[in-house]
């Protein structure tokens, strides 16, 4: 892949309506279903479900990115990382006031909900990559 | 011909009031259309990366899915009818509504039952009106619809393939979805294409000699993978499906009232001009009218001389 060289990956995290973040980074860290999975240059090809949580991603400068993502993927080849969410913010998009009191309705709604435990999953992951962040 | 002055100049008022309204409209719509084709730009790298990693999953494992599988016997074909909510915008729905009947016609002609989904106000009256049933519809977004009403469509059709078949219902064996290409801001065509089964042939890009593939690792597993990337690859197609319909039914609208609004110049003109014919000839009749009156009192007055 031209311009990425062997130290670094070209990382590009896109949401269904816009791309949230591209650039190159030396680590991505995502959550998958079966567990936290760390991202390093020259990685073997990967596709993977990731589910609601956080997305670290440290960049070339040494700068950390953190963002929070709903359920989606992440595919690694050719040290090309996209990772694909319907929803992503970064954590300075993020307003988390408005992420707590959505976190307090979604637990209100209900234990048994299907969709209301998502919601909650999704707020905390909000809140999450904005205390991580700060 | 033969209305009076007043009346013209009424009738070039509305004209001009109604002149202000196209105008307004057209305005308006070229400034939404660029939103609009900012919006479908913001969402191809997504549609982008995710027809990426589905040709990698398609290409590197040989994973059949639900959702892939060609029926057998197609019995019943479900067609999802894109369409503007409101009017006013040309051609734009009828186009649409036709494109869509062709292919009704078509699969018919094949022996399949259609079910029809519709897509903005204007497909869900046109069937309303001819006492057709439309399974569901979903209205109220045409202009500017967002990711969130693509992907409950995305999980209605799904829901619709992947029923089995049953004594009340039988399963929906394909999924069509008509909706209007985006050309350019001058041409928008109508087009109708398969959703479901998925045809997933593109490759990323066809390896070099000697180029080694790229193995994946498949996490959880392969088919759980394909399983919650599929439905998503769906709805991200009826998302761009939706975001090229907005974009047509902008720059139909904003043709239709460019024309709308050059129409009512032309009568304006047209009317002005009667109008002033219509004040001329008052003139000339009152005119001929006290000539004639004076004359008649001089050849009198002559007269009795």
């Amino acid at each position: 892949m031209a311009g990425s060289s062997d130290k670094s990956l070209q990382v590009e995290l896109v949401a269904a309506d816009r791309l949230v973040w591209s650039g190159q980074a030396t680590m991505v860290i995502a959550r998958t279903t079966e567990g936290d999975v760390g991202i390093l240059p020259n990685h073997a090809p990967l596709l993977s479900s990731i589910i609601e949580g956080v997305v670290d991603v440290q960049t070339a400068e040494g700068e950390t990115w953190i963002a929070a993502v709903d359920a989606g993927f992440i595919s690694v080849a050719d040290n090309r990382v996209s990772i694909l969410a319907e929803r992503a913010e970064m954590s300075h998009e993020i307003d988390l006031e408005k992420a707590r009191q959505e976190l307090e309705r979604a637990k209100e709604a209900g234990e048994n909900d299907d969709a209301a435990q998502e919601a909650v999953r999704r707020a905390e992951a909000r809140i999450r990559a904005v205390e991580r962040a700060s | 011909m033969a209305l009076s002055v007043r009346e013209y100049r009424a009738r070039i008022k509305s004209t001009e009031s109604m002149k202000k309204i196209t105008r307004a409209m057209e305005l308006i719509a070229a400034s939404r259309i660029i939103k609009a084709q900012q919006r479908a730009q913001a969402a191809a790298p997504y549609a982008r990366e995710l027809t990426r990693a589905v040709s990698a999953v398609a290409t590197f494992s040989n994973v059949d899915h639900a959702l892939t599988t060609e029926p057998e016997n197609p019995k019943k074909a479900a067609v999802l009818v894109v369409t503007s909510d409101r009017g006013l915008a040309g051609a734009y729905s009828s186009s649409v509504i036709k494109e869509a009947e062709r292919l009704v016609e078509k699969l018919k002609g094949e022996g399949k039952d259609v079910d029809l989904y519709a897509s903005g106000r204007k497909a869900e009256a046109y069937f309303k009106f001819r006492q057709r049933t439309v399974v569901q519809s979903w209205t109220g977004f045409s202009d500017q619809p967002t990711y969130d009403v693509a992907a409950e469509i995305g999980a209605t059709l799904i829901e619709a393939f992947l029923a089995e078949t049953d004594e009340e219902k039988t399963a929906v064996d394909e999924v069509h979805v008509v909706y209007t290409r985006f050309r350019s801001m001058l041409s928008q065509e109508p087009t109708a294409v398969r959703l479901l089964p998925l045809e997933v042939v593109e490759g990323t890009e066809p390896p070099e000699e000697g180029d080694l593939l790229p193995l994946y690792e498949f996490e959880p597993s392969p088919s759980e993978v394909l399983d919650s990337l599929l439905p998503r690859y769906v709805q991200s197609r009826i998302f761009f499906a939706l975001l090229q319909a907005a974009a047509s039914e902008l720059a139909a609208r904003q043709k239709a009232m460019k024309s709308a609004t050059d129409n009512a110049d032309e009568l304006i003109k047209k009317y002005t001009r009667i109008a002033n014919q219509a004040r001329q000839a008052g003139i000339t009749q009152e005119i001929s009218e006290i000539v004639g009156g004076v004359n008649a009192l001089a050849d009198a007055n002559a007269g009795s001389e």
